[in-house]
Protein backbone atom coordinates (compact mmCIF):
# COMPACT_ATOMS: atom_id res chain seq x y z
CA UNK A 1 0.00 0.00 0.00
CA UNK A 2 1.72 3.09 -1.25
CA UNK A 3 -0.55 5.24 0.87
CA UNK A 4 0.72 4.06 4.25
CA UNK A 5 3.12 6.41 5.91
CA UNK A 6 6.55 5.15 6.87
CA UNK A 7 7.88 6.50 10.15
CA UNK A 8 11.39 6.03 11.51
CA UNK A 9 11.98 6.51 15.23
CA UNK A 10 15.56 7.06 16.40
CA UNK A 11 15.69 5.84 19.99
CA UNK A 12 18.36 3.80 21.75
CA UNK A 13 16.29 2.84 24.80
CA UNK A 14 14.34 -0.28 23.85
CA UNK A 15 11.40 0.14 26.23
CA UNK A 16 10.92 3.73 25.28
CA UNK A 17 11.07 2.83 21.60
CA UNK A 18 8.39 0.16 22.01
CA UNK A 19 6.12 2.62 23.82
CA UNK A 20 6.50 5.15 21.01
CA UNK A 21 5.87 2.56 18.30
CA UNK A 22 2.72 1.33 20.04
CA UNK A 23 1.36 4.85 20.35
CA UNK A 24 2.02 5.63 16.69
CA UNK A 25 0.47 2.40 15.44
CA UNK A 26 -2.61 2.91 17.56
CA UNK A 27 -3.15 6.35 16.08
CA UNK A 28 -2.56 5.70 12.40
CA UNK A 29 -2.14 2.83 10.01
CA UNK A 30 1.57 3.24 9.39
CA UNK A 31 4.86 1.36 9.16
CA UNK A 32 7.20 2.20 12.00
CA UNK A 33 10.89 1.34 12.14
CA UNK A 34 13.13 1.88 15.13
CA UNK A 35 16.83 2.66 14.77
CA UNK A 36 18.67 2.01 18.01
CA UNK A 37 22.25 2.02 16.83
CA UNK A 38 23.34 5.42 15.58
CA UNK A 39 26.38 4.33 13.59
CA UNK A 40 25.83 5.38 9.99
CA UNK A 41 22.55 6.94 11.05
CA UNK A 42 21.77 8.86 7.87
CA UNK A 43 22.41 5.76 5.75
CA UNK A 44 20.22 3.58 7.95
CA UNK A 45 17.40 6.11 7.76
CA UNK A 46 17.67 6.47 4.00
CA UNK A 47 17.31 2.71 3.58
CA UNK A 48 13.74 2.91 4.96
CA UNK A 49 12.70 5.81 2.69
CA UNK A 50 10.64 7.30 5.51
CA UNK A 51 8.02 10.03 5.28
CA UNK A 52 8.66 11.11 8.84
CA UNK A 53 11.68 10.75 11.16
CA UNK A 54 11.18 11.27 14.89
CA UNK A 55 14.01 11.82 17.37
CA UNK A 56 14.33 13.00 20.95
CA UNK A 57 15.27 16.66 21.01
CA UNK A 58 17.94 15.99 23.66
CA UNK A 59 19.64 13.31 21.58
CA UNK A 60 23.13 14.57 20.61
CA UNK A 61 23.06 12.48 17.43
CA UNK A 62 20.34 14.79 16.12
CA UNK A 63 23.00 16.75 14.27
CA UNK A 64 23.58 13.68 12.10
CA UNK A 65 20.01 14.06 10.83
CA UNK A 66 20.74 17.59 9.62
CA UNK A 67 22.54 15.98 6.71
CA UNK A 68 19.17 14.77 5.48
CA UNK A 69 18.01 18.34 4.98
CA UNK A 70 20.66 18.93 2.33
CA UNK A 71 19.68 18.21 -1.25
CA UNK A 72 22.88 16.22 -1.67
CA UNK A 73 22.10 14.13 1.39
CA UNK A 74 21.60 10.38 1.35
CA UNK A 75 17.81 10.69 0.96
CA UNK A 76 16.74 11.41 -2.59
CA UNK A 77 13.61 13.15 -1.38
CA UNK A 78 14.51 16.33 0.44
CA UNK A 79 13.60 16.38 4.10
CA UNK A 80 12.75 19.49 6.02
CA UNK A 81 12.56 19.89 9.72
CA UNK A 82 8.92 20.10 10.54
CA UNK A 83 8.54 23.60 11.85
CA UNK A 84 6.63 26.04 9.78
CA UNK A 85 3.61 26.61 7.60
CA UNK A 86 0.01 25.88 8.46
CA UNK A 87 0.94 23.39 11.16
CA UNK A 88 3.17 25.86 12.98
CA UNK A 89 1.39 25.38 16.31
CA UNK A 90 2.00 21.67 16.08
CA UNK A 91 5.72 22.29 15.60
CA UNK A 92 5.97 24.43 18.73
CA UNK A 93 4.05 21.79 20.69
CA UNK A 94 6.47 19.17 19.42
CA UNK A 95 9.50 21.15 20.53
CA UNK A 96 7.98 21.72 23.95
CA UNK A 97 7.28 18.01 24.26
CA UNK A 98 10.89 17.25 23.37
CA UNK A 99 10.47 15.61 19.99
CA UNK A 100 11.89 16.83 16.73
CA UNK A 101 10.39 15.62 13.51
CA UNK A 102 11.94 15.57 10.06
CA UNK A 103 9.34 15.37 7.34
CA UNK A 104 9.64 14.65 3.64
CA UNK A 105 8.94 17.70 1.54
CA UNK A 106 5.37 17.91 0.30
CA UNK A 107 3.75 15.73 2.93
CA UNK A 108 0.36 17.28 3.73
CA UNK A 109 -0.27 18.64 7.19
CA UNK A 110 -3.51 16.65 7.64
CA UNK A 111 -1.65 13.40 7.00
CA UNK A 112 0.99 14.36 9.47
CA UNK A 113 -1.27 15.53 12.27
CA UNK A 114 -2.33 12.16 13.77
CA UNK A 115 1.28 10.98 13.81
CA UNK A 116 2.51 14.16 15.40
CA UNK A 117 -0.29 14.24 17.97
CA UNK A 118 0.55 10.70 19.04
CA UNK A 119 4.30 11.38 19.08
CA UNK A 120 3.86 14.56 21.09
CA UNK A 121 1.68 12.86 23.69
CA UNK A 122 4.09 9.95 24.03
CA UNK A 123 7.25 12.04 24.22
CA UNK A 124 5.59 14.26 26.80
CA UNK A 125 4.89 11.19 28.92
CA UNK A 126 8.45 9.91 28.50
CA UNK A 127 9.85 13.29 29.43
CA UNK A 128 7.67 13.48 32.51
CA UNK A 129 8.74 10.02 33.60
CA UNK A 130 12.36 10.97 33.12
CA UNK A 131 11.94 14.14 35.18
CA UNK A 132 10.20 12.19 37.93
CA UNK A 133 12.95 9.57 37.95
CA UNK A 134 15.63 12.25 38.22
CA UNK A 135 13.66 13.91 40.99
CA UNK A 136 13.37 10.64 42.91
CA UNK A 137 17.09 9.98 42.53
CA UNK A 138 17.94 13.45 43.74
CA UNK A 139 15.62 13.11 46.75
CA UNK A 140 17.27 9.80 47.59
CA UNK A 141 20.73 11.35 47.37
CA UNK A 142 19.67 14.23 49.61
CA UNK A 143 18.22 11.79 52.10
CA UNK A 144 21.54 9.97 52.25
CA UNK A 145 23.56 13.15 52.78
CA UNK A 146 21.20 14.37 55.48
CA UNK A 147 21.46 11.02 57.28
CA UNK A 148 25.25 11.21 57.17
CA UNK A 149 25.22 14.79 58.44
CA UNK A 150 22.92 13.76 61.30
CA UNK A 151 25.37 10.99 62.16
CA UNK A 152 28.25 13.50 62.23
CA UNK A 153 26.32 15.82 64.56
CA UNK A 154 25.14 13.02 66.85
CA UNK A 155 28.71 11.85 67.29
CA UNK A 156 30.34 15.27 67.64
CA UNK A 157 27.72 16.92 69.83
CA UNK A 158 26.37 13.90 71.67
CA UNK A 159 22.77 14.65 70.69
CA UNK A 160 19.91 12.45 69.53
CA UNK A 161 18.74 12.06 65.95
CA UNK A 162 15.82 14.47 66.21
CA UNK A 163 17.91 17.17 67.80
CA UNK A 164 20.61 16.71 65.15
CA UNK A 165 17.99 17.23 62.43
CA UNK A 166 16.60 20.28 64.22
CA UNK A 167 20.10 21.80 64.26
CA UNK A 168 20.50 21.23 60.54
CA UNK A 169 17.09 22.73 59.84
CA UNK A 170 17.69 25.79 61.99
CA UNK A 171 21.07 26.47 60.35
CA UNK A 172 19.47 26.10 56.93
CA UNK A 173 16.68 28.55 57.86
CA UNK A 174 19.09 31.08 59.38
CA UNK A 175 21.28 31.03 56.28
CA UNK A 176 18.45 30.83 53.78
CA UNK A 177 19.79 27.58 52.36
CA UNK A 178 18.38 24.12 51.76
CA UNK A 179 18.81 21.51 54.51
CA UNK A 180 20.49 19.22 51.99
CA UNK A 181 23.04 21.91 51.14
CA UNK A 182 23.90 22.52 54.79
CA UNK A 183 24.20 18.75 55.30
CA UNK A 184 26.47 18.46 52.28
CA UNK A 185 28.75 21.24 53.57
CA UNK A 186 28.91 19.62 56.99
CA UNK A 187 29.76 16.20 55.59
CA UNK A 188 32.47 17.72 53.38
CA UNK A 189 33.93 19.73 56.26
CA UNK A 190 33.94 16.80 58.63
CA UNK A 191 35.66 14.72 55.98
CA UNK A 192 38.42 17.33 55.82
CA UNK A 193 38.77 17.55 59.60
CA UNK A 194 38.83 13.86 60.40
CA UNK B 1 19.97 49.40 36.66
CA UNK B 2 17.51 46.57 37.17
CA UNK B 3 19.04 43.16 36.53
CA UNK B 4 17.40 41.31 33.66
CA UNK B 5 17.74 37.55 33.22
CA UNK B 6 18.52 36.50 29.68
CA UNK B 7 18.35 32.83 28.57
CA UNK B 8 21.37 32.01 26.36
CA UNK B 9 22.20 28.67 24.70
CA UNK B 10 25.69 27.34 24.10
CA UNK B 11 27.54 24.17 23.18
CA UNK B 12 30.05 23.06 25.84
CA UNK B 13 33.25 23.89 23.94
CA UNK B 14 36.35 25.92 24.81
CA UNK B 15 35.13 28.69 22.51
CA UNK B 16 31.93 29.12 24.53
CA UNK B 17 34.24 30.85 27.02
CA UNK B 18 33.13 34.46 26.34
CA UNK B 19 29.55 33.77 27.49
CA UNK B 20 30.64 31.64 30.45
CA UNK B 21 33.18 34.26 31.54
CA UNK B 22 30.70 37.09 31.00
CA UNK B 23 28.34 35.46 33.48
CA UNK B 24 30.80 33.94 35.94
CA UNK B 25 33.24 36.84 36.29
CA UNK B 26 30.62 39.56 36.53
CA UNK B 27 30.88 41.26 33.10
CA UNK B 28 27.17 40.53 32.59
CA UNK B 29 26.27 41.75 36.06
CA UNK B 30 28.08 45.03 35.41
CA UNK B 31 25.72 45.52 32.46
CA UNK B 32 22.66 44.65 34.56
CA UNK B 33 22.32 41.18 33.07
CA UNK B 34 22.15 37.70 34.49
CA UNK B 35 22.81 35.09 31.79
CA UNK B 36 20.84 31.90 32.22
CA UNK B 37 23.32 29.68 30.36
CA UNK B 38 21.76 26.57 28.84
CA UNK B 39 24.14 23.86 27.61
CA UNK B 40 22.68 22.29 24.48
CA UNK B 41 23.02 18.64 23.42
CA UNK B 42 23.45 19.48 19.71
CA UNK B 43 23.88 22.39 17.30
CA UNK B 44 20.42 21.74 15.85
CA UNK B 45 19.12 22.17 19.35
CA UNK B 46 20.96 25.50 19.80
CA UNK B 47 19.49 26.76 16.54
CA UNK B 48 15.95 25.60 17.38
CA UNK B 49 16.04 27.07 20.88
CA UNK B 50 17.02 30.42 19.39
CA UNK B 51 14.68 30.27 16.39
CA UNK B 52 11.64 29.33 18.50
CA UNK B 53 12.28 31.75 21.31
CA UNK B 54 13.33 29.36 24.07
CA UNK B 55 16.47 31.52 24.39
CA UNK B 56 17.19 35.09 23.27
CA UNK B 57 20.82 34.65 22.24
CA UNK B 58 23.21 31.84 21.42
CA UNK B 59 26.83 30.84 20.87
CA UNK B 60 26.64 29.66 17.28
CA UNK B 61 28.70 28.33 14.38
CA UNK B 62 29.26 31.34 12.13
CA UNK B 63 27.92 29.63 8.97
CA UNK B 64 24.57 28.66 10.58
CA UNK B 65 22.84 32.06 10.35
CA UNK B 66 24.26 32.47 6.83
CA UNK B 67 22.88 29.06 5.77
CA UNK B 68 19.48 29.99 7.21
CA UNK B 69 19.47 33.25 5.23
CA UNK B 70 20.21 31.22 2.10
CA UNK B 71 17.34 28.83 2.85
CA UNK B 72 19.60 25.85 3.59
CA UNK B 73 18.64 23.44 6.37
CA UNK B 74 15.25 23.04 7.98
CA UNK B 75 14.67 26.33 9.78
CA UNK B 76 14.14 29.76 8.20
CA UNK B 77 13.95 32.28 11.07
CA UNK B 78 16.03 35.39 10.33
CA UNK B 79 19.05 35.51 12.64
CA UNK B 80 21.67 38.22 13.12
CA UNK B 81 25.32 37.59 13.97
CA UNK B 82 25.99 40.68 16.10
CA UNK B 83 29.62 39.89 16.90
CA UNK B 84 32.25 37.24 16.31
CA UNK B 85 33.02 35.64 19.67
CA UNK B 86 36.05 33.65 18.51
CA UNK B 87 38.34 33.33 15.53
CA UNK B 88 39.96 29.98 14.56
CA UNK B 89 40.18 27.13 17.07
CA UNK B 90 39.51 23.97 15.04
CA UNK B 91 41.96 21.15 14.46
CA UNK B 92 42.15 18.43 11.82
CA UNK B 93 43.10 14.97 13.01
CA UNK B 94 43.62 11.55 11.49
CA UNK B 95 42.92 8.11 12.93
CA UNK B 96 45.62 5.62 13.85
CA UNK B 97 45.76 3.81 10.47
CA UNK B 98 46.31 7.07 8.54
CA UNK B 99 48.75 8.35 11.16
CA UNK B 100 50.85 5.19 10.72
CA UNK B 101 50.77 5.45 6.93
CA UNK B 102 51.77 9.11 7.05
CA UNK B 103 54.68 8.36 9.36
CA UNK B 104 55.85 5.44 7.19
CA UNK B 105 55.73 7.76 4.18
CA UNK B 106 57.99 10.16 6.08
CA UNK B 107 55.49 12.94 6.83
CA UNK B 108 56.86 15.21 9.57
CA UNK B 109 53.56 16.41 11.13
CA UNK B 110 55.03 19.92 10.97
CA UNK B 111 51.52 21.19 11.72
CA UNK B 112 51.87 24.48 9.86
CA UNK B 113 51.57 23.80 6.15
CA UNK B 114 48.17 22.83 4.73
CA UNK B 115 49.47 22.33 1.18
CA UNK B 116 52.24 20.03 2.35
CA UNK B 117 49.96 18.03 4.68
CA UNK B 118 47.25 17.79 1.99
CA UNK B 119 49.70 16.35 -0.52
CA UNK B 120 51.08 13.92 2.05
CA UNK B 121 47.58 12.77 2.98
CA UNK B 122 46.54 12.33 -0.65
CA UNK B 123 49.62 10.18 -1.31
CA UNK B 124 48.76 7.63 1.39
CA UNK B 125 45.03 7.27 0.70
CA UNK B 126 44.15 4.20 -1.33
CA UNK B 127 40.68 4.96 -2.59
CA UNK B 128 38.53 7.09 -0.35
CA UNK B 129 38.59 9.36 2.68
CA UNK B 130 35.72 10.02 5.09
CA UNK B 131 36.03 13.01 7.40
CA UNK B 132 33.85 13.67 10.45
CA UNK B 133 32.60 17.18 11.26
CA UNK B 134 30.22 18.41 13.99
CA UNK B 135 27.59 20.02 11.74
CA UNK B 136 26.77 20.42 8.01
CA UNK B 137 26.84 24.23 8.34
CA UNK B 138 30.14 24.99 10.01
CA UNK B 139 33.53 26.59 9.43
CA UNK B 140 34.86 23.01 9.70
CA UNK B 141 33.01 22.05 6.50
CA UNK B 142 33.93 25.27 4.68
CA UNK B 143 37.64 24.97 5.47
CA UNK B 144 37.77 21.26 4.62
CA UNK B 145 36.17 21.87 1.21
CA UNK B 146 38.58 24.72 0.54
CA UNK B 147 41.51 22.51 1.50
CA UNK B 148 40.30 19.51 -0.56
CA UNK B 149 39.73 21.65 -3.67
CA UNK B 150 43.17 23.18 -3.66
CA UNK B 151 45.41 20.20 -2.87
CA UNK B 152 45.92 16.79 -4.53
CA UNK B 153 43.04 15.60 -2.30
CA UNK B 154 40.79 17.07 -5.02
CA UNK B 155 41.29 14.01 -7.19
CA UNK B 156 40.10 11.59 -4.53
CA UNK B 157 36.72 10.32 -3.36
CA UNK B 158 36.28 12.40 -0.21
CA UNK B 159 33.13 12.37 1.93
CA UNK B 160 32.25 14.69 4.80
CA UNK B 161 30.00 13.15 7.44
CA UNK B 162 28.40 14.64 10.53
CA UNK B 163 29.44 12.99 13.81
CA UNK B 164 28.79 14.60 17.22
CA UNK B 165 32.28 15.40 18.64
CA UNK B 166 31.90 13.20 21.75
CA UNK B 167 31.35 10.24 19.38
CA UNK B 168 34.28 11.05 17.05
CA UNK B 169 36.77 8.67 18.67
CA UNK B 170 34.18 5.88 18.65
CA UNK B 171 33.28 6.47 14.98
CA UNK B 172 36.98 6.35 14.17
CA UNK B 173 37.47 3.07 16.01
CA UNK B 174 34.48 1.63 14.12
CA UNK B 175 36.07 2.65 10.81
CA UNK B 176 33.21 5.01 9.92
CA UNK B 177 35.53 7.97 9.58
CA UNK B 178 39.24 8.18 8.77
CA UNK B 179 39.81 11.75 9.90
CA UNK B 180 37.98 14.65 11.55
CA UNK B 181 37.83 18.39 11.96
CA UNK B 182 36.60 19.56 15.39
CA UNK B 183 36.87 22.37 17.88
CA UNK B 184 38.73 22.01 21.15
CA UNK B 185 38.72 20.25 23.54
CA UNK B 186 37.63 17.39 21.26
CA UNK B 187 40.84 17.24 19.20
CA UNK B 188 42.95 16.95 22.36
CA UNK B 189 40.48 14.48 23.88
CA UNK B 190 40.91 12.24 20.82
CA UNK B 191 44.71 12.43 21.08
CA UNK B 192 44.50 11.52 24.78
CA UNK B 193 42.25 8.56 24.00
CA UNK B 194 44.94 7.23 21.64
CA UNK B 195 42.52 7.11 18.70
CA UNK B 196 44.58 9.35 16.46
CA UNK B 197 46.89 12.31 15.92
CA UNK B 198 46.41 15.95 14.97
CA UNK B 199 47.54 16.81 11.45
CA UNK B 200 46.81 20.53 11.12
CA UNK B 201 45.23 23.46 12.90
CA UNK B 202 42.34 24.59 10.65
CA UNK B 203 43.85 28.09 10.74
CA UNK B 204 46.59 26.81 8.46
CA UNK B 205 43.87 26.77 5.77
CA UNK B 206 42.49 30.25 6.53
CA UNK B 207 44.56 32.18 9.06
CA UNK B 208 41.69 34.31 10.46
CA UNK B 209 38.42 32.42 10.11
CA UNK B 210 35.37 33.65 12.05
CA UNK B 211 34.47 30.56 14.06
CA UNK B 212 31.62 31.32 16.47
CA UNK B 213 29.24 34.26 16.60
CA UNK B 214 26.89 35.76 19.11
CA UNK B 215 23.55 35.19 17.38
CA UNK B 216 20.12 36.64 18.12
CA UNK B 217 16.79 36.66 16.26
CA UNK B 218 16.78 39.68 13.97
CA UNK B 219 13.34 40.78 15.21
CA UNK B 220 14.54 40.52 18.83
CA UNK B 221 17.48 42.79 17.94
CA UNK B 222 14.91 45.33 16.69
CA UNK B 223 12.62 45.16 19.70
CA UNK B 224 15.24 44.86 22.47
CA UNK B 225 18.11 47.13 21.38
CA UNK B 226 19.09 48.01 24.96
CA UNK B 227 19.28 44.42 26.16
CA UNK B 228 21.22 43.54 23.02
CA UNK B 229 23.74 46.32 23.63
CA UNK B 230 24.26 45.19 27.21
CA UNK B 231 24.76 41.59 26.12
CA UNK B 232 27.20 42.62 23.38
CA UNK B 233 29.28 44.73 25.77
CA UNK B 234 29.39 42.01 28.44
CA UNK B 235 30.49 39.41 25.88
CA UNK B 236 33.04 41.78 24.35
CA UNK B 237 34.62 42.53 27.73
CA UNK B 238 34.74 38.82 28.55
CA UNK B 239 36.56 38.20 25.26
CA UNK B 240 39.03 40.99 25.99
CA UNK B 241 39.73 39.48 29.41
CA UNK B 242 40.16 36.03 27.84
CA UNK B 243 42.76 37.29 25.39
CA UNK B 244 45.07 38.47 28.20
CA UNK B 245 47.84 35.89 28.80
CA UNK B 246 47.44 36.25 32.58
CA UNK B 247 43.79 35.13 32.39
CA UNK B 248 44.63 31.74 30.96
CA UNK B 249 44.92 29.66 34.11
CA UNK B 250 41.80 31.10 35.67
CA UNK B 251 39.87 30.63 32.41
CA UNK B 252 40.96 26.99 32.08
CA UNK B 253 39.95 26.27 35.68
CA UNK B 254 36.56 27.96 35.22
CA UNK B 255 35.73 26.16 31.96
CA UNK B 256 36.77 22.78 33.36
CA UNK B 257 34.02 22.92 35.99
CA UNK B 258 31.42 20.21 35.91
CA UNK B 259 28.56 22.52 34.96
CA UNK B 260 30.49 23.81 31.92
CA UNK B 261 32.86 21.52 29.97
CA UNK B 262 33.63 18.89 32.62
CA UNK B 263 37.06 18.25 31.05
CA UNK B 264 40.43 18.60 32.82
CA UNK B 265 41.77 22.15 32.90
CA UNK B 266 45.08 20.88 31.48
CA UNK B 267 43.32 19.81 28.25
CA UNK B 268 41.51 23.16 28.03
CA UNK B 269 44.75 25.04 28.58
CA UNK B 270 46.18 23.47 25.43
CA UNK B 271 43.64 25.34 23.31
CA UNK B 272 44.03 28.59 25.25
CA UNK B 273 47.83 28.54 25.13
CA UNK B 274 48.11 27.19 21.58
CA UNK B 275 50.50 24.52 22.83
CA UNK B 276 48.97 21.31 21.54
CA UNK B 277 50.01 17.73 22.11
CA UNK B 278 49.45 16.29 18.65
CA UNK B 279 50.06 12.56 19.09
CA UNK B 280 50.10 9.85 21.69
CA UNK B 281 53.93 10.00 21.51
CA UNK B 282 53.60 13.34 23.27
CA UNK B 283 54.84 15.48 20.33
CA UNK B 284 53.98 19.12 20.94
CA UNK B 285 53.40 22.03 18.56
CA UNK B 286 52.99 25.72 19.34
CA UNK B 287 50.36 27.56 17.26
CA UNK B 288 49.88 31.34 17.48
CA UNK B 289 46.28 32.57 17.25
CA UNK B 290 45.07 28.97 17.60
CA UNK B 291 41.97 30.43 19.23
CA UNK B 292 41.56 34.21 19.42
CA UNK B 293 38.88 35.87 21.52
CA UNK B 294 39.61 39.56 20.95
CA UNK B 295 42.90 40.77 19.44
CA UNK B 296 43.11 42.05 15.87
CA UNK B 297 39.48 43.23 15.90
CA UNK B 298 38.53 39.55 16.12
CA UNK B 299 35.04 40.42 17.36
CA UNK B 300 34.15 42.68 14.45
CA UNK B 301 31.59 40.93 12.21
CA UNK B 302 33.13 41.74 8.82
CA UNK B 303 30.47 41.58 6.13
CA UNK B 304 33.17 40.21 3.83
CA UNK B 305 33.58 37.17 6.10
CA UNK B 306 29.87 36.39 5.80
CA UNK B 307 30.02 36.93 2.04
CA UNK B 308 32.88 34.45 1.74
CA UNK B 309 30.80 31.86 3.63
CA UNK B 310 27.72 32.66 1.52
CA UNK B 311 29.64 32.49 -1.76
CA UNK B 312 31.16 29.12 -0.88
CA UNK B 313 27.82 27.63 0.15
CA UNK B 314 26.14 28.98 -2.98
CA UNK B 315 28.80 27.46 -5.25
CA UNK B 316 28.29 24.03 -3.71
CA UNK B 317 24.49 24.25 -3.74
CA UNK B 318 24.17 25.68 -7.24
CA UNK B 319 22.70 29.01 -6.09
CA UNK B 320 23.32 32.40 -7.65
CA UNK B 321 26.56 33.52 -6.02
CA UNK B 322 25.92 37.27 -6.23
CA UNK B 323 22.52 36.97 -4.58
CA UNK B 324 23.89 34.65 -1.91
CA UNK B 325 26.65 37.14 -1.11
CA UNK B 326 24.13 39.94 -0.68
CA UNK B 327 21.93 37.80 1.59
CA UNK B 328 24.93 36.57 3.60
CA UNK B 329 26.47 40.03 4.02
CA UNK B 330 23.37 41.35 5.75
CA UNK B 331 23.53 38.60 8.40
CA UNK B 332 26.82 39.84 9.92
CA UNK B 333 25.68 43.02 11.64
CA UNK B 334 28.65 45.36 11.55
CA UNK B 335 26.06 48.19 11.83
CA UNK B 336 24.86 47.00 15.25
CA UNK B 337 28.43 46.29 16.33
CA UNK B 338 29.47 49.89 15.59
CA UNK B 339 26.37 51.26 17.25
CA UNK B 340 26.74 49.30 20.50
CA UNK B 341 30.50 48.98 20.95
CA UNK B 342 32.03 52.24 19.70
CA UNK B 343 32.27 53.49 23.31
CA UNK B 344 33.77 50.22 24.53
CA UNK B 345 36.59 49.52 22.09
CA UNK B 346 39.11 51.62 20.26
CA UNK B 347 39.61 48.81 17.75
CA UNK B 348 36.76 49.90 15.47
CA UNK B 349 37.66 49.45 11.80
CA UNK B 350 36.87 52.27 9.38
CA UNK B 351 35.41 49.86 6.81
CA UNK B 352 32.94 46.98 7.17
CA UNK B 353 34.41 44.84 4.43
CA UNK B 354 37.96 43.87 3.58
CA UNK B 355 39.79 41.79 1.03
CA UNK B 356 39.79 38.44 2.83
CA UNK B 357 43.15 36.69 2.60
CA UNK B 358 45.20 39.73 1.71
CA UNK B 359 47.27 40.08 4.90
CA UNK B 360 50.41 37.97 5.15
CA UNK B 361 51.61 39.89 8.21
CA UNK B 362 50.06 41.87 11.04
CA UNK B 363 49.09 45.16 9.39
CA UNK B 364 48.02 48.58 10.66
CA UNK B 365 44.82 49.85 9.05
CA UNK B 366 42.57 52.88 9.37
CA UNK B 367 40.21 52.82 12.29
CA UNK B 368 37.81 55.30 13.87
CA UNK B 369 40.27 56.44 16.53
CA UNK B 370 43.63 55.90 14.94
CA UNK B 371 45.49 52.73 14.28
CA UNK B 372 44.21 49.23 14.44
CA UNK B 373 46.44 46.21 13.90
CA UNK B 374 44.82 43.42 11.92
CA UNK B 375 46.26 39.93 12.16
CA UNK B 376 47.35 37.81 9.17
CA UNK B 377 44.32 36.38 7.36
CA UNK B 378 45.81 34.48 4.42
CA UNK B 379 44.31 31.46 2.71
CA UNK B 380 46.89 28.69 2.35
CA UNK B 381 46.82 28.87 -1.45
CA UNK B 382 47.40 32.63 -1.46
CA UNK B 383 44.09 33.48 -3.14
CA UNK B 384 42.29 36.68 -2.18
CA UNK B 385 38.51 36.97 -1.82
CA UNK B 386 37.11 40.28 -3.02
CA UNK B 387 33.65 40.80 -1.49
CA UNK B 388 32.70 43.39 -4.10
CA UNK B 389 33.60 41.21 -7.08
CA UNK B 390 30.77 40.21 -9.40
CA UNK B 391 30.88 36.53 -10.05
Amino acid sequence: MADRLTVVVVEEDRDRAIAIVDALKASEDCDVFVIGNVSGLARQIAAHEPDVVLIDIDNPTRDMLEELTLASGPLERPVAMFVSGAAGGLATAAIEAGVSAYVVDGLKAERLKPIMDAAIARFQMVRQMRTELAETRRALEERKVIDRAKGVLMKARGVGEEEAYAMLRKTAMDQGRKVADVAEALVTASGLLS
Amino acid sequence: MKTVTLPVAYMPLVDAAPLIVAQDLGFAEAEGLSLDLIAAPSWSSVRDMLAFGRVDAAHMLSPVPVAMALGLGGVRTALSAVSVTSVNGNVIGVGRPLEDKLRSAGHDFSFDDAAHAGAALASVIDDRLTVGVPFPFSMHVELLHYWFENTPLAGLDVTIRVVPPPLMAQAMAAGEIDAFCVGEPWGSVTVESGAGALLLPAKSIWAFAPEKVLAVRSDWAETEPHLLGRLMRATFKAGRWLSLPESRTAAATLLSRKEYLDVSSELIDRALSGRLTISSNGDQRQVDDLLEFNAGAANFPWRSQAKWIGARMAQRSGFDVGEAMRAAGSVFRSDLYRQELSQTTSDMPGASEKLEGSLAHATAVASETGRLILHPDRFFDGRIFDPSAKS
